[in-house]
């Protein structure tokens, strides 16, 4: 394992310790339980918007606090989901009165960690909601399965909820902003490569020189299939074909589209992707209103991409547009 | 003798060490069905429970497994600190002021942990999660009490149900957690979770093999 790191067991807090350093004017670090909030927070008056999930999809979720898009995020270790005591006190630090809102990605230790911490915050009298992503349309869909991964579209719903926040809209109005991303987004993504998680000092999977996997989450789990390394047009062909039909978007729809990269995979070949998806998008007369290019939600340094489509409205579009401050994130301040 | 307070302080310190001691191996299974980190979650978890004991040493069994739960939920994370937590704050709940367990007692309390279990995570048996080495160790230990079984006699085979469950485990496609988005790919991998399940019960046929 080749990694810039100190000890393996240090990593999050080592990270923790270096967006102190650099991000203070934006965002606060609370240690033991371990979350980010706006510098600022509580916001009175105004929804408060956290998710998290584990580390090592940076920058999500806490590139991602500061004014327009979370007032707090949760990072648990390495790919693993983070304690209800986070939760908990995050949503004491981020309720400015309005209720708090938790963006949860489908995943069984997310759900079940932040399900506990809500059942938490609402005895100790705070209203919480809470919305989960289900775009994921490499797994199969069932009620008797753990359901859809949530990937990508939690960037985009957490960006267009913390717009709606900002404008002060009412706790059900911000959820139902995130119900509405996710119900009309879909994405997928494939890796080159594998990635290490610290504390296991060796790749998840090996993957030769020249094959892929497709359909993988963002955790160097592998995915549906393993195939032959093929061309740029050929792969985003293989993620962009089943995300277009599965909502169905149709000729007419207006999208964001977000080509994100996995964490080792550099911009030039998301261009290249991106390229490639807007050629297919035009082909089906599916207008690229807004996009979003970069690695934003990555799988430590595993090589790859993903690609996510959220059908839009006039409302979501102003959303997406609005100021957005955040280490990660910004524009329009 | 019926198992004794410090006898399930043993047992939780003694499965610390089988965590510790099966810590990779534990992370290696879910490197193949899931994201690599059950043993290093459960290793973290025990760890912290063990500096829990000293302060509720002198306390009743049912302070003490609550206080377990407890300390899991909030330090191992993933699907198995809510899991792992609420097994042992629901063995903690059904035994109360309790300062001895008679097989009566342990049948009573994994129950209703294992009841928590599947009320947090709604996994069936055949899910191919903790459940099904649970379940089955469940199973034995009803039985062998029918049969009027000697205590450390039931719980060898309910240790050895979970080690049937688990190895059950193999062929089987999971429908929950991690392992379920690899559909069919799942199969031929033996459930981490029902391993470390399954060391749960050996390691407490092993501590209180002198009970009766
Ligand atoms: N719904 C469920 N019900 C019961 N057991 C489950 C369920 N989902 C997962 N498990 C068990 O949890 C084990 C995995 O635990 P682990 O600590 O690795 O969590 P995880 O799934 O990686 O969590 P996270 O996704 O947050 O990282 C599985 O092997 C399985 O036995
Ligand atoms: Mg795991």
């Amino acid at each position: 394992m080749k990694k810039l790191i100190n000890k393996p067991e240090d990593v999050v807090t080592d990270e923790l310790n270096g967006i102190v350093a650099a991000h203070s004017d934006l965002v606060r670090v609370h240690f033991d339980p371990n979350f980010i909030a706006r510098a600022d927070a509580p916001v009175k008056g105004k929804v408060g918007v956290i998710s998290g999930g584990g580390s090592g999809h940076e920058p999500m979720h806490g590139g991602f606090v500061g004014m327009g898009m979370l007032d707090a995020a949760c990072p648990g270790a390495v790919f693993t989901s983070p304690t209800p005591d986070q939760m908990l006190e995050a949503t004491k630090a981020v309720n400015g009165g309005a209720g708090v809102l938790h963006i949860v990605k489908n995943y069984t230790g997310d759900i079940m960690n932040f399900e506990m911490a809500a059942d938490l915050a609402r005895a100790e009298g705070i209203e919480v909601e809470a919305v989960v992503t289900n775009d994921d349309v490499a797994v199969k869909d069932s009620l008797y399965t753990a359901g859809r991964r949530g990937v990508g579209v939690t960037v985009l719903a957490e960006k267009m909820c913390g717009a709606a926040a900002e404008q002060k809209r009412s706790l059900k109005e911000v959820a139902d902003v995130c119900r509405k991303v996710n119900g009309q987004g879909r994405s997928m993504g494939m890796a080159l490569t594998s990635c290490t998680v610290p504390h296991a000092g060796k790749p998840t999977f090996d993957l030769p020189e020249d094959e892929m996997e497709i359909g993988v989450g963002i955790h160097g789990e592998p995915g549906r299939k393993r195939m032959k390394l093929q061309t740029a047009a050929e792969i985003t062909e293989m993620l962009a074909g089943p995300i277009l039909d599965d909502l169905p978007f149709k000729s007419g729809d207006s999208v964001l589209a977000f080509v994100n990269g996995m964490g080792g995979t550099p911009l030039i070949e998301l261009y290249v992707v991106y390229n490639e998806l807007a050629k297919i998008c035009a082909g089906r007369g599916v207008k690229i209103a807004r996009n979003l290019i970069g690695s934003y939600i990555t799988s430590l340094e595993m090589a790859g991409c993903s690609i996510t489509l959220v059908k839009m409205d006039d409302d979501l579009l102003r959303l997406w547009d609005a100021p957005v401050k955040t280490p990660g994130l910004r524009w329009g301040v | 003798m019926p198992i004794s307070r410090d006898a399930v302080l043993d047992w939780i310190k003694a499965y610390a060490d089988a965590i510790a001691a099966n810590k990779d191996y534990l992370t290696q299974l879910d490197s193949d069905i899931g994201d690599a980190d059950h043993g290093v979650n459960m290793h973290r978890g025990f760890q912290a429970a063990l500096t829990k004991l000293p302060g509720v040493a002198d306390k009743d069994i049912g302070t003490i497994l609550k206080t377990v739960g407890m300390t899991l939920v909030s330090t191992v994370g993933g699907a198995g600190g809510p899991l792992y937590g609420t097994l042992f704050m629901q063995m903690g709940a059904a035994t109360p002021s309790k300062q001895e367990l008679t097989l009566a007692d342990w049948a009573t309390a994994l129950e209703a942990g294992i009841n928590g279990v599947i009320m947090r995570g709604k996994a069936q048996l055949g899910d191919k999660t903790m459940v099904d080495a649970l379940t089955p160790a469940l199973a034995a230990i009803k039985e062998a009490t029918a049969n009027s079984a000697s205590l450390s006699g039931a719980l060898q085979q309910s240790a050895q149900a979970a080690e049937q469950g688990m190895k059950d485990t193999i062929p089987l496609v999971a429908r929950k957690g991690r392992a379920s988005y690899l559909g069919e790919r799942s199969a031929g991998h033996q459930d981490p979770g029902a391993t470390s399940s399954h060391l749960l019960l050996k390691t407490a046929a092993d501590t209180w093999a002198g009970a009766s």
